[in-house]
């Protein structure tokens, strides 16, 4: 098994990944007008509705009641697809998982594949895998059009490009697009036409298309795709093969827990009331659609962090976006700081235990990307507790690191003395001395871990008394 | 509880609950037995020492009617994730208050006598806002002091970016989250801006220190003590 590829190999740290995209004026700007303006939107898209605290109870208990019974609802799910005339595939990891696709759309003797927008492709790095294998696959969701044709990496799960402005998308379609007029203007409709007649082409000509999956029925075997551009339904009905690779945690039991999901997902993600295309197919419809259809069920660490009851509640994601734009670190960093093909705070939790390996620094240092504000937890369509799943990953990162790290020493030292009144009074006393550094009734430069925060706040001057010492003198 | 960070930086605002709360005739008691909720350890992941830390002031709080504390993060830390530490911690999280509920909800008061005449705006902190849900409680507690001018801060339910041990971490972020919450202070043209945490506090306070802007960061509490006949003054 090698290298889980959720996490970008190569990637530094987050801190040191957003000191570079803190600095970036254009970045910042882009990022707090787009998730400003979802904000307000969700907001006011959400409030329609009277029973929305209702629904996201309801898409959590759906949830959870997936995960708890996955085997036994996967095996239904195989047997319907089987029934339907698909053919269901089992990768346990991004490696076999391509190797699966690979095989596919090589038999078919393509050379070119058109994409339906995909996390699950995206975290197991399939385009490169395809490239590799001699196979080009072209991303058709306008936004992955533009990361790709940029050369560039994803920011955001909904909005891949949602760190380029206008001018910079114009840029990129001039240098990449052979037939794009030279005065193409920076209008959302005029660059909404290039990218258009530039992937008519292709869904003419491809003879394989490869998709995600929102949600996939239990009982049915139907899968579905939901999207806003048309791009969709074109690579599921136009191409004679079709190939799903699904994360197993994306099924639903039966039909009808659609009613929740598709209220949850649309509002939650591009705050519509309900999104402009939802494709679903069932197998093979003969004469009608793709004639081949091949489901992949990727686990890729999912049955790992099944196996942790705190962390597995990352799996209930229905990947929407909603707690990226709300989240105050997001905002400021953006997406490509976490590394990661999931980023924001979803990311941070899902990312870590994806990959699997406690030892990564770049992993490691994710679950801690977070002030803890909560606001993702309050926005989450299917409830996920983001706050309480990242202290859990903190737990864990500290105990993979041991006891011997100079924070893990400081942090028992710390304890040790809190864990007794003297001690905690002993070294009020001695840090209340650091009053004698003040300057005009400032602290503006600590030593040590302090000087991280004098680095951009002042510090308070300790008080000669604190209060227990005044309490003492005055009330017993 | 006066939590370790109010009593050992801020004893001001500790000596103002104490004045608040027995103008308002309760009995006020500080267990010496008390140091530090073991919020900071758990959140950074510390789960061992912050267990041992809850288990020790749970029972130093054994016995009273009411645990007031002046901060949303600590009093979020005992209620909301002392019941899942320890047995022994699971009784004192059903007592626990954080100042503005204990005053609006147990006290059932709104208007405590105080006296402020300043320009004041209130960022809610995180934890208050999301894990205790005190909604408008200290907004209805500032709305009855006499003499302070109310100004509403523009986005103010987002993040100042102090978030304890991330402050440290992830500095330059944290900054980052400050300097906007900063620009929207200023915009107020407020004096003093409160809060429920000296946590975040600091952290604001110490940003408008930095820039030399000359609008203090003022718990809510100091606000709530200060009377005509005993009016708040800087000490420092």
């Amino acid at each position: 098994m090698g290298r889980n590829p959720v996490t970008w190999l190569g990637s530094p740290t987050f801190p040191a990944a957003a000191h570079h995209a803190l600095a970036d004026v254009q970045l910042r700007g882009n990022l707090a007008h787009a998730t400003g303006t979802i904000r307000t939107k969700r907001l006011a898209a959400v409030a329609e509705l009277p029973d929305w605290e209702r629904l996201r109870l309801a898409g959590e208990a759906i949830k959870d009641d997936v995960l708890s019974q996955l085997d036994v609802y996967l095996e239904r799910l195989e047997a319907a697809v089987t029934a339907h005339g698909g053919v269901v595939h089992w990768a346990r990891d991004a490696a076999e998982a391509n190797e699966i696709v690979l095989g596919l759309v090589r038999a078919t003797g393509a050379d070119e594949v058109v994409k339906v927008k995909s996390m699950a492709t995206m975290e197991i790095g399939l385009n490169e895998a395809l490239a590799d294998g001699g196979v080009q696959a072209v991303e058709t969701d306008l936004a992955e059009l533009i990361v790709q044709l940029g050369n560039d990496r994803p920011s955001h799960i909904l909005v891949p490009a949602i760190h380029r402005n206008r001018a910079e998308i114009r840029e990129i379609f001039r240098r990449e697009m052979p037939d794009v007029p030279t005065d193409l203007a920076d209008e959302p409709r005029a660059l909404a036409e290039a990218a258009r007649r530039h992937l008519r082409r292709k869904f003419l000509s491809a003879k394989v298309a490869i998709s995600g999956a929102n949600f996939a029925i239990a009982d049915t075997g139907t899968i579905l795709v939901v999207e806003s551009e048309g791009n969709g339904r074109m690579c599921l009905t136009l191409p004679d093969t079709l190939i799903t690779v699904m994360g197993i945690e994306k099924l639903l039991p039966t039909w009808s827990d659609l009613e929740v999901f598709l209220q949850l997902l649309p509002r939650s993600s591009t705050a519509e009331r309900m999104n402009p295309y939802t494709s679903a197919w069932t197998g093979v419809t003969p004469g009608d659609g793709p004639q081949q259809f091949h489901l992949v069920l990727l686990d890729n660490g999912r049955t790992a962090t099944l196996a942790d009851e705190v962390g597995s509640k990352a799996l209930r994601c229905i990947r929407c976006s909603a707690c990226l734009n709300v989240c105050p670190v997001y905002e400021r960093t953006g997406g490509q700081a976490y590394g990661s093909v999931y980023p924001g705070p979803i990311g941070a939790i899902l990312a870590p235990q994806l990959s699997g390996d406690p030892h990564d620094p770049q992993a490691a240092s994710l679950p801690f990307a977070s002030s803890l504000c909560g606001a993702c937890y309050e926005v989450c369509p299917v409830r996920i507790n983001i706050p309480e799943v990242l202290t859990h990953l903190r737990a864990e990162v500290v105990r993979a690191k041991g006891k011997r790290t100079p924070e893990a020493i400081g942090m028992a030292a710390l304890a040790w003395i809190l864990r007794e009144p003297h001690r905690y009074e002993a070294a009020q006393k001695v840090g209340s001395l650091a009053r004698l550094l003040a300057r005009n009734g400032k602290l503006s430069r600590l030593p040590g871990p302090g000087a991280k925060w004098t680095s951009g706040r002042d510090a308070p001057v300790p008080p000669a008394e604190s209060f227990r010492a005044w309490w003492r003198r005055t009330h017993d | 509880m006066a939590t370790c960070l109010t009593d050992t930086l801020f004893p001001d605002t500790a000596r103002a609950v104490v004045r608040l709360l027995e103008r308002l005739d309760c009995t006020v008691e500080y267990p010496a037995a008390q140091t530090c909720c073991g919020q900071m350890h758990y959140n950074t992941g510390y789960r061992r020492h912050a267990t041992t830390l809850a288990r020790r002031t749970a029972k130093a709080f054994d016995g009273y009617d009411a645990v007031v504390a002046p901060s949303g993060s600590c009093a979020g830390m005992v209620r909301d994730l002392y019941p899942g530490l320890h047995r022994s911690t699971v009784r004192v999280a059903g007592r626990t208050y954080e100042l503005s509920e204990f005053l609006v909800d147990v006290l059932g008061v709104e208007d405590v006598g105080a006296y402020f005449p300043h320009r004041v705006t209130y960022h809610p902190t995180c934890h208050s806002l999301r894990m205790l849900g005190v909604g408008d409680k200290p907004l209805r507690l500032l709305r009855a002091v006499r003499g302070l001018d109310l100004v509403e801060l523009p986005a103010a339910t987002s993040c100042c970016g102090f978030g304890g041990t991330f402050a440290i971490k992830n500095a330059e972020t944290s900054t980052a989250m400050l300097a906007d919450k900063m620009s929207h202070v200023l915009d107020t043209g407020a004096q003093v801006l409160t809060a429920g945490d000296n946590s975040c506090l600091m952290h604001i306070g110490g940003g408008l220190s930095r820039l030399r802007t000359g609008v203090r960061a003022l718990h809510l509490a100091d606000i709530l003590a200060s009377t005509e006949e005993e009016p708040w003054v800087a000490t420092r």
